[in-house]
């Protein structure tokens, strides 16, 4: 590995870091608006939270699966973390690899592994039906998610994400493929189990998949859910919104803008939206929006074979 | 060099992955150790320069097998394959079996007339044909499915009908369940509301 790539990285991982604590800070201000409390002090509420979750002690529940509820927490900002690799900031990718669009798909999925990790570990009844209700979201959301990504990759014809960034030169794909758009979107909040796709960690079940976890584990599962729905927002700024296409300011400015922009749409949606469950969702997804998303495809298609994109 | 090392590794791994299965005591743990077994096997594809292969068997391992996990917990017969049990069963009978197919799988490779010096050339002229640079995934879908690729299509059909007919057999409740005897029920009487207020 050479040394500009390790900065790359560390700078990558900097940046994660701070789309994830804003994302963190910004539900923390609408929490507080929606009740009435004073919204400056929530901007520190990440940190403060961080600090008290790391000097609390762990909860341990008799005949728990230790090792694989670890494993699971470590295991969900990681697979932020490694799925932001391929996120061009600007021009600049940390890897710009050739399957950028499968790699980013296949790191996302690891939450799944991740949340079942945790949600069994805990040798609770809460933690497993938590767990079991993730990936029921997960087979509701997976199928319109991973056409959306194919609609973007078939719109550039390649799965580099740099490539399908540098594709929209005249028009965001966003306007091309609506319905893709909105459907990343939508599963981008499904897959970081954010509202309003939380009901797998919902109050219904006393905390579902992370019902026992207390301390650095909660700190981490929290960490993981806030970095994976700021890499779904960023991975969303190259497929659908441009890249770091922009007038004036260099490209990282508009790729973190845009960044931002979704995030701040993305938080708000969850916070006004109702919670929507996961057999709900799947009627919705399996009936509504997999023929979207497939007409979709096929439009995209159509779009260039005809040579209009 | 590295190449060889990394391939050291992942062979190793998949194979102490591998045996992990049947050591450990619980359906969870056995499912992740496969699933381990599984992520090592997918590295040499990468190695072969099969990228999009590879991080495809990544992904859709991880998926299969937390599905897998939620099944194989449902279906063991004590308390639903939630305690700690044993992952072996008809103990010397299987030991025959793997014994047998490792025979098997290990004479196939040392003697299948591997195209060594044939593979570039093909590599060279499928690519070619095909008007790319080269790719090897490209190269290795001509070269495993070239000539039979209506064969192939039409085998994807049969089975994707196939799952679609087992579905339906499967389930106790058909249309006739749903929208009454004369099929004239306006919304279907399902035990769980769907999202779409029918």
């Amino acid at each position: 590995m050479t040394e500009p790539m390790l900065w790359k990285m560390l700078l990558g991982l900097i940046l994660l870091g701070a789309l994830g604590y804003a994302t963190a800070a910004w539900s923390a201000v609408l929490r507080a608006k929606s009740s009435g409390t004073p919204a400056v002090a929530s901007w520190s509420y990440p940190g403060r939270e961080t600090a008290r979750l790391l000097v609390r002690q762990r909860t341990a529940s008799p005949g728990a699966d230790t090792m694989l509820s670890r494993i699971g927490v470590v295991l969900l900002p990681m697979a932020a973390m490694m799925a932001i690799l391929v996120i061009p900031l600007g021009t600049n990718a940390i890897t710009d690899l050739s399957v950028g669009v499968v790699w980013f798909n296949a790191m996302e999925v690891l939450a799944w592994a991740a949340v079942w990790m945790v949600g069994w570990g805990s040798n609770s009844v809460w933690g497993l039906v938590g767990a079991n209700r993730f990936l029921a979201q997960g087979l509701a959301y997976e199928l319109p998610h991973m056409f959306a990504l194919i609609t973007a990759g078939v719109g550039a014809g390649s799965l580099r994400v740099s490539d399908i960034a540098d594709h929209q030169g005249h028009l965001w794909f966003a306007v091309y493929m609506p319905v893709a758009f909105v459907v990343f979107l939508l599963s981008g909040l499904a897959f970081s189990f954010s509202p309003p796709f939380a009901q797998a960690f919902g109050a219904d079940i006393a905390g579902g998949a992370a019902a026992q976890l207390s301390g650095v584990d909660r700190l981490l599962l929290r960490t993981g859910r806030y970095l994976l729905l700021a890499a779904a927002a960023a991975m969303s700024v190259p497929l659908f919104l441009g890249g770091g296409a922009g007038p004036l300011f260099p490209g990282w400015v508009w790729m973190l803008l845009k960044t931002l922009a979704v995030l701040a749409v993305l938080v708000g949606a969850g916070h006004r939206l109702p919670g929507v469950r996961m057999e709900r969702f799947t009627e919705i997804s399996w009936l509504v929006l997999l023929p979207l998303t497939i007409v979709q495809a096929l439009a995209v298609s159509i779009f260039v074979l005809l040579g209009w994109m | 060099m590295l190449e060889g090392v990394i391939f050291g590794i992942c062979a190793l791994g998949a194979v102490v992955a591998g045996i992990t299965v049947f050591r450990v005591d619980s359906m969870a743990r056995a499912t992740f150790a496969l699933l381990a077994s599984f992520l090592f096997a997918a590295v040499p594809i990468l190695l072969l320069g099969l990228s999009y292969l590879g991080i495809l068997v990544v992904l859709m391992m991880v998926m299969e097998m937390l599905i897998m996990a939620v099944f194989m917990v449902m279906y063991m017969m004590n308390p639903a394959g939630l305690m700690p049990m044993k992952m072996v069963h008809n103990n010397k009978a299987s030991i025959g079996i793997a014994v047998a197919v490792f025979v098997m799988l290990a004479a196939g490779v040392l003697l299948t007339p591997w195209p060594a010096a044939v593979t570039a050339a093909k590599t060279a002229a499928a690519t070619t044909a095909m008007g790319t640079d080269a790719d090897p995934t490209l190269a290795l879908g001509m070269d495993l499915m070239g000539p039979h690729m209506l064969v192939m299509i039409v085998i994807g059909m049969v089975l994707f009908a196939t799952m679609v007919a087992v579905v339906v057999l499967a389930t106790d409740r058909g249309r006739y369940e749903r929208f009454g005897d004369d099929l004239r029920r306006r919304s279907p009487d399902d035990p769980v509301r769907g999202g779409l207020g029918r």
